[in-house]
């Protein structure tokens, strides 16, 4: 697998010979793929086969989890996401997370967006209502929340909640947004206008997302990788890998015989 | 919850016998309750009888007269006063640090496992031996004196356990995913206890203190050495100086003074119920209206 990409910029993100445990268990096998600058790249798999797993590796979320132990390495624009020069918070603030749960802080929605922004000491406090502005422009929510910026962020739909999640996210500035099953709390509408906004955010994001649901993978993403029992069984272009699958595991998944 | 199976085993000897032992133990249960609400309602009953009659403005606001037989109690409410916020001012932010640092930093260790059992034991320690230990640590050894601070000091040791274990409990109560997002937008763990868990924690921690508060407030052995003045002429200056505090004034006015009214010394007991009671309400009331906020 090249590590350059067709249009001949180098990937975001390289992963190499990326092994995890949990306590004993062998969770990822010799993991590699790239990732490419504002593309989507959606993970598949059946239940448990590691896409969370992997994801959270991307942000060193795994770190907050004793038992997890890693080899291999991450290389973002290059440079190994371990080095211990490049503090975890820097990691952290370019390569953000989407949890499955929409699950804003118990504070108004500017506090919500405002908070990582705070956090990296992004603005002075002028600056702030710019920040909180744009990002909840960047998702689409602007023009329905500007006016109630004060109230609780747990009043809003779970649809809202998400989006207002993926701002507060935005608001940190980040490059590398991580997605894992946003929509499995939402319904088929504000599932399709999540997914929109997915495909809206990739002109400025790279993303990755995990997803159960084959179809949303074939709408949004341009990567697909099929995980399958802690293995990348593989990864290619969305369209190559749906219409031509290579590995007999990955057409046998796709069209439906197991997970 | 009546359903078929119940109603055919209905008429068996061993469901009635279920059915006997059921009534039996809610009645037992129903009286110990009762007794409980009994008992501190005639308590709280008889000093009210008693000692109403004795409040006064006065009473609360001059200082003793006649060798403690007439005059108010003003020194011992001031003193009390100023000796449960010098042991908040203790007490609060070394039991909030200790639980932040058991719940959010420590892993799960011997060494770890060994501060939680002192801090056990540290509760079951009857609370003279807490005066004991304050007047060989802060009386004698540190040379405080018999004084506010030393008396604080030692009122503090013996609240620590209760707010630790208040504090721990209302930081493992906000949710591990508000955690998770905090580090996830980059927040150090330091930034993540500061602007996530505590705000969340803060209304636990208030209502565990305060009880912890309102139990020493009441209490005189560990003032007893460390503290407590039989009489005093005027408020103390400094917290060097001695003072005098309810719990002690009641138990001198009470037994070793002859010959003083019923009143003087039912109306002080009577301050001091009130002052706990008005403690003990305001982490009710402040329980009550977290759980109605809290929301996840
Ligand atoms: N903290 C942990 N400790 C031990 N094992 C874990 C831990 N987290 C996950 N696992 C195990 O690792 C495997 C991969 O889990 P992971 O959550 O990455 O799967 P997933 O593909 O995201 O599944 P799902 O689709 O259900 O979300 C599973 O077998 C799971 O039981
Ligand atoms: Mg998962």
């Amino acid at each position: 697998m090249s590590a350059v990409s067709d249009a001949g910029t180098p990937p975001v993100l390289e992963v190499h010979d990326l092994n995890l445990w949990y306590g004993d268990f062998h969770a990822l096998k010799q993991i590699h793929m790239v990732i490419q600058a504002c593309q989507v790249t959606a993970l598949i798999g059946p239940s448990g086969c590691g896409k969370s797993t992997l994801l959270r590796c991307f942000n060193r979320m795994n770190d907050l989890i004793e038992s997890a132990r890693v080899s291999g390495r991450i290389l973002l624009d290059g440079r190994d996401i371990r080095d211990p020069l490049v503090p975890l918070v820097t990691l952290r603030k370019r390569v953000g997370m989407v949890f499955q749960r929409p699950n804003p802080f118990p504070l108004s929605v500017f506090e919500n967006v405002a908070f990582g922004a705070r956090v990296h000491a992004l603005a002075a406090r002028t600056g702030m209502a710019e920040i909180v502005e744009r990002s909840l422009h960047a998702v689409g929510l602007w023009d329905t929340l500007k006016d109630r910026l004060r109230h609780s962020a747990l009043g809003l739909s779970l649809e809202q909640q998400q989006r207002l999640c993926i701002a507060r996210l935005v608001a940190v500035q980040p490059d590398v947004l991580l997605m894992d099953e946003p929509c499995s709390a939402l319904d088929p509408i504000a599932t399709g206008k999540v997914e929109e906004l997915i495909r809206a955010l990739k002109a400025r994001y790279t993303i990755v997302v995990v997803t159960h649901n084959m179809q949303q993978a074939a709408r949004i993403s341009d990567y697909t990788g099929f995980l399958f029992l802690g293995e990348m069984v593989e990864f290619g272009p969305t369209g190559a890998l749906f219409t031509n699958p290579r590995d007999p595991r990955t057409e046998a998944y796709i069209t439906g015989r197991f997970g | 919850m009546r359903t078929r199976p119940a109603q055919n085993t209905a008429a068996t000897p061993h469901w009635r016998r279920a059915r006997a032992v059921q009534r039996v133990a809610f009645v037992a249960l129903g009286l110990s309750t009762g007794l409980v609400a009994v008992t501190s309602l005639v308590v709280v009953g008889i000093i009210l009888a008693r000692g109403a009659g004795g409040l006064s403005w006065e009473f609360l606001t001059a200082m003793p007269a006649k060798g403690m037989r007439a005059g108010g109690i003003f020194p011992a409410i001031v003193g009390t006063l100023e000796l449960v916020g010098l042991t908040i001012a203790f007490a609060l932010p070394m039991g909030v640090a200790s639980a932040i640092y058991l719940t959010e930093y420590a892993a799960d260790t011997w060494v770890t496992r060994l501060v939680r059992l002192a801090i056990v034991n540290l509760s079951g320690v009857p609370s003279v031996v807490y005066g004991l230990f304050g007047l060989g640590l802060f009386v004698i050894f540190c040379r405080f004196g018999t004084s506010l601070l030393a008396g604080a000091l030692t009122l503090a040791i013996m609240t620590l356990p209760v707010i630790i274990t208040a504090s721990e409990e209302a930081l493992r109560s906000v949710p591990m995913s508000f955690r998770e997002v905090s580090h996830s937008l980059g927040a150090s763990r330091w930034q993540t206890v500061r602007h996530t868990v505590l705000p969340l924690a803060v209304p636990g921690i208030m209502t565990g203190t305060i009880l912890g508060i309102s139990r020493a407030a009441g209490e005189t052995a560990p003032i007893l050495f460390t503290v407590a003045a039989f009489y005093l002429p005027r408020l103390p200056q400094s917290v060097f100086d001695q003072a005098m505090v309810l719990p002690y004034h009641l138990y001198v006015i009470s037994t070793q003074i002859p010959n003083i009214p019923q009143t003087q010394r039912y109306g002080t007991a009577l301050v001091l119920v009130l002052l706990v009671l008005a403690l003990n309400l305001s982490a009710v009331v402040l329980r009550a209206r977290f759980r109605r906020r809290r929301q996840w």
